[in-house]
C-alpha cells in the first residue's frame, strides 16, 4: 500500500430537496488499499460511492482523482461494479465482455479477465441465465476490462450465498494481491475485516469512525465478549456480574476486561463454564456501540 | 471513438434480431395488413360515377356551394360531380381512375380513360344529354387500386411503431434498468450512445421495410411510376424524422408506463392525420394544418406522389425539407434533455 492518495475527498456535500445524503465528509484513499464504506441503510455509503464515481455531482466539495477532479482519465482508468446491473438482453456472457472491453482504450487481455473471474465454461451463456454468484463475477469481470487504477465495489456480495460470497473474497483478494486500489461498500462486517485495510463507517451522511479496523477495535474496546446460554445462569444476578451483562436472549454476553476473574464468579455461583466462548469485540460490536442500529441489508 | 460506437451498434443490432418475437411481430405485422386488406378491397366498391367538371379559378372561387353547373349531363344525380381549376391534375386524374370523366363546359371537350369501363359509360350519358357533340379527348393509364394507395400508409405506419417504440421505448427501458448508469460510467459519450440507436434501428427497419416490400409486390405488383432509389431515400428520411420523435420522447423518462402513454400520444394522431388510411384533402383546415405539422404525414404524401404519381425529386422536395428540419430539430433536442439516469 503506497502512501499516495489516489482519490482526496473534502467537504462533500449532497442535498436532495427533502434530504442530506451526504453531509460534509472528509476522507482519502490511499494508492493500493481495500478501503471500505460501512454504514446501515441510508447512511448515505451508495450517494457517496456515486459520487466519487463521478455519476452524481455534488451539491459542494471537491474529489480530486489523482490530485486532479474526474475527468476522462479517471473515466478510462476506473472500474465499477453497481449493486446491480442490468446488461442488454440476448447477449452471451462473452458479447457482454466484448461490449465493455471495446468501450475503453487501455484493456487488458479478454482471456486473463476471463480467467481471472473463472468465467471459461459460462462464455456461451446468455446472460439472463447465469445464477447470483455467477452475474456478480460477469458484473467484475465487466469492471475489470479496462485494468482499471481504482475499483469500485457496491455491496457485490449481497444476496449471495456463504459459499458464493467466500469465492468472491477469494477474487478480490486476488485482485488486491495485483496492488490494485478497491473502494469497498458493504453490510457485512466480516467482509470488511476479511477485505479492508481501512474504513469509514457513516450514519446519517457523516462519518462516525474511521481507521484500520485493528485502530478502531482496538481505540473503542478493552474488553473480550463471554457468551453462554442463558438458561445455564439464574435470572438474578450479582451487581458485579450484572454490570457486565451487554447482552441477554438465547446467549448472555458479558464484557469483560477481567476474563479470570469473570470466570471465578461463574464457578462460584456453580455454572457450567464446558458451552463458554470467548471472544474479540468485532466490527459489528463497534457499529452498535456508535449508532445503537444493526447493520442489515 | 468509432469503436464504441461500432460495439454499441453491435451489441444492439445483436438484441434486436435475436428477440424473434418482436422480430416476427415486426415483419409479419405489415404483411398481414397488406395482405389482409388486398383481398378485402381486392373488388372495385365505389358506388358511384366520378366526373371532374373543369373551371375557372376565378369562377371556382365566386361559387358560393358546390351544386352542379347549367348542362343537361351536369344534372344527373347518379353522378357525383366534382370542380376542378388545375386541367394537368385533372387530366392526370382521369389517367390514374381516380376521376371517370373530365369534362369542360366552356369548351365542350371531355376526356376520358381508353381503359376505364365507367369512363364509357360516362360517354354515352354525356353525348345523350348534350344538344352539341362535344369533343373527345383520350388519356391512358392503368387505375390506381386501393391496395396501391394503401400499402404505403401500411408500411409507413409499420415503420412509425418500429420507429418510436423502438428506439423511445427500449431507450426507456435501459434507464429504468440501469443499463445507462452502467455505460455513464465507462467512458462512453452519449452521443455515442444515441447514434448507435439511431444507426441501429434505420438499418434494421429499412432491411425490413425493403424485404416486406420486396416480399409483397412480388404477390401484388404495385403500381411503381416513379424512382425505386427516391423511394429508399424518402423512407429513410421518415425513419430518421421518426427516430429522432423517439429520442425526444424518450430522454429523461424513467417509467416504460409512462413512456407508452407518451408513444402513444404521438402516435395515434399520425395513424389518424396522417393520410395513413384516409387522405387529409378536403378536411377542416385547422386538421390539415395538424397533419402537416406531423412527420408521418409528409413521407405518406412523398412516397405515394413517387409511387402512385411519378413525382421527381423537385417535385417532392417540399416533404423532405419538412422531414430534414424535424429531424434536425428532434435530434438537437433529444440530445440536449437525454440524462444517462432518470430525474
Amino acid at each position: 500500500m503506497s502512501t499516495l492518495n489516489i482519490l482526496e475527498i473534502s467537504q462533500l456535500i449532497k442535498q436532495y430537496p427533502d434530504t442530506t445524503a451526504v453531509a460534509g465528509i472528509n476522507f482519502n484513499v490511499p494508492e493500493g488499499s481495500c478501503f471500505g464504506l460501512l454504514g446501515p441503510n441510508g447512511a448515505g455509503k451508495t450517494t457517496t460511492i456515486e459520487l466519487l464515481e463521478g455519476l452524481i455531482k455534488p451539491t459542494s466539495g471537491s474529489i480530486l482523482y489523482r490530485g486532479k477532479p474526474l475527468g476522462d482519465d479517471f473515466r478510462q482508468q476506473a472500474g465499477i461494479q453497481f449493486q446491480s446491473t442490468a446488461l442488454q438482453d440476448f447477449l452471451t456472457v462473452r458479447e457482454s465482455l466484448e461490449l465493455f472491453h471495446q468501450l475503453y482504450d487501455h484493456r487488458l487481455p479478454l482471456q486473463q479477465v476471463i480467467e481471472m473471474c473463472d468465467l471459461g465454461e459460462l462464455l456461451d451463456r446468455d446472460n439472463r441465465k447465469l445464477s447470483g454468484g455467477q452475474r456478480q463475477r460477469l458484473l467484475l469481470a465487466i469492471a475489470l476490462v479496462n485494468d482499471p487504477q481504482v475499483l469500485f465495489l457496491d455491496e457485490p456480495t449481497t444476496g449471495l450465498d456463504p459459499q458464493a460470497r467466500r469465492n468472491f473474497w477469494e477474487l478480490i483478494q486476488r485482485i488486491k494481491d495485483d496492488n490494485k486500489t478497491i473502494l469497498l461498500t458493504t453490510h457485512y462486517m466480516e467482509e470488511a475485516a476479511v477485505l479492508c485495510d481501512q474504513l469509514i463507517i457513516m450514519d446519517s451522511g457523516k462519518i462516525i469512525a474511521e481507521g484500520t479496523p485493528d485502530d478502531l477495535l482496538n481505540s473503542h474496546f478493552e474488553d473480550v465478549i463471554v457468551e453462554l446460554p442463558s438458561d445455564l445462569l439464574p435470572e438474578s444476578l450479582p451487581t458485579e456480574l450484572q454490570q457486565q451483562v451487554l447482552h441477554r436472549n438465547d446467549l448472555i454476553e458479558f464484557a469483560s476486561n477481567d476474563v479470570n476473574q469473570l470466570i471465578v464468579s461463574l464457578q462460584s455461583m456453580q455454572v457450567p463454564l464446558q458451552q463458554l466462548r470467548i471472544r474479540s469485540r468485532t466490527l459489528e460490536d463497534l457499529f452498535l456501540q456508535l449508532t445503537g442500529k444493526e447493520l442489515r441489508a | 471513438m468509432m469503436r464504441r460506437f461500432l460495439a454499441l451498434l453491435q451489441a444492439r443490432n445483436m438484441e434486436f434480431l435475436r428477440d424473434k418475437s418482436s422480430l416476427g411481430w415486426n415483419v409479419a405485422f405489415p404483411i398481414l395488413l397488406v395482405f389482409g386488406l388486398a383481398a378485402i378491397f381486392s373488388g372495385d366498391s365505389r358506388p358511384m360515377f366520378r366526373v371532374s367538371v373543369l373551371t375557372t379559378p376565378a369562377e371556382l372561387a365566386k361559387k358560393t356551394d358546390s351544386g352542379p353547373g347549367e348542362h343537361r349531363f351536369l344534372q344527373d344525380p347518379f353522378i357525383q360531380f366534382t370542380e376542378v381549376s388545375d386541367q394537368q391534375l385533372a387530366i392526370g386524374d382521369v389517367r390514374l381512375h381516380k376521376s371517370d370523366l373530365l369534362f369542360d363546359p366552356t369548351s365542350n371537350h371531355y376526356w376520358i380513360n381508353l381503359s376505364s369501363e365507367k369512363g364509357h359509360h360516362l360517354e354515352a350519358i354525356l353525348l345523350g344529354a348534350s344538344s352539341t357533340s362535344p369533343q373527345r379527348l383520350e388519356v391512358s393509364g392503368d387505375p390506381v387500386r386501393l391496395i396501391d394507395w394503401l400499402m404505403p400508409g401500411i408500411l409507413g405506419m409499420n415503420m412509425m411503431f418500429s420507429c418510436l417504440f423502438g428506439v423511445g421505448y427500449i431507450v426507456v427501458r435501459y434507464r429504468k434498468s440501469g443499463f445507462l448508469k452502467r455505460l455513464n460510467a465507462t467512458p462512453t459519450r452519449a452521443v455515442e450512445f444515441l447514434a448507435a440507436q439511431i444507426l441501429s434501428r434505420l438499418l434494421l427497419i429499412m432491411a425490413l421495410t425493403v424485404a416486406v416490400f420486396i416480399g409483397t409486390n412480388l404477390f401484388l405488383g404495385f403500381r411503381m411510376e416513379g424512382s425505386y432509389w427516391l423511394l429508399f431515400v424518402t423512407a429513410c428520411l421518415g425513419a430518421m424524422a421518426l427516430i429522432s420523435m423517439g429520442l425526444v420522447v424518450s430522454a429523461r423518462v424513467s417509467s416504460e408506463e409512462l413512456a407508452g402513454g407518451l408513444l402513444n400520444f404521438v402516435t395515434w394522431p399520425m395513424m389518424v392525420l396522417s393520410d395513413v388510411w384516409f387522405s387529409m384533402e378536403g378536411s377542416h383546415p385547422v386538421m390539415v394544418a395538424i397533419s402537416k405539422a406531423l412527420p408521418l404525414t409528409h413521407l405518406m404524401q412523398a412516397s405515394r406522389a413517387i409511387m402512385l404519381d411519378g413525382a421527381g425529386l423537385a417535385e417532392i422536395m417540399p416533404n423532405l425539407i419538412v422531414l430534414a428540419t424535424m429531424t434536425l430539430v428532434f435530434l438537437g433536442l433529444g440530445s440536449w434533455w437525454f440524462r444517462w439516469q432518470g430525474d
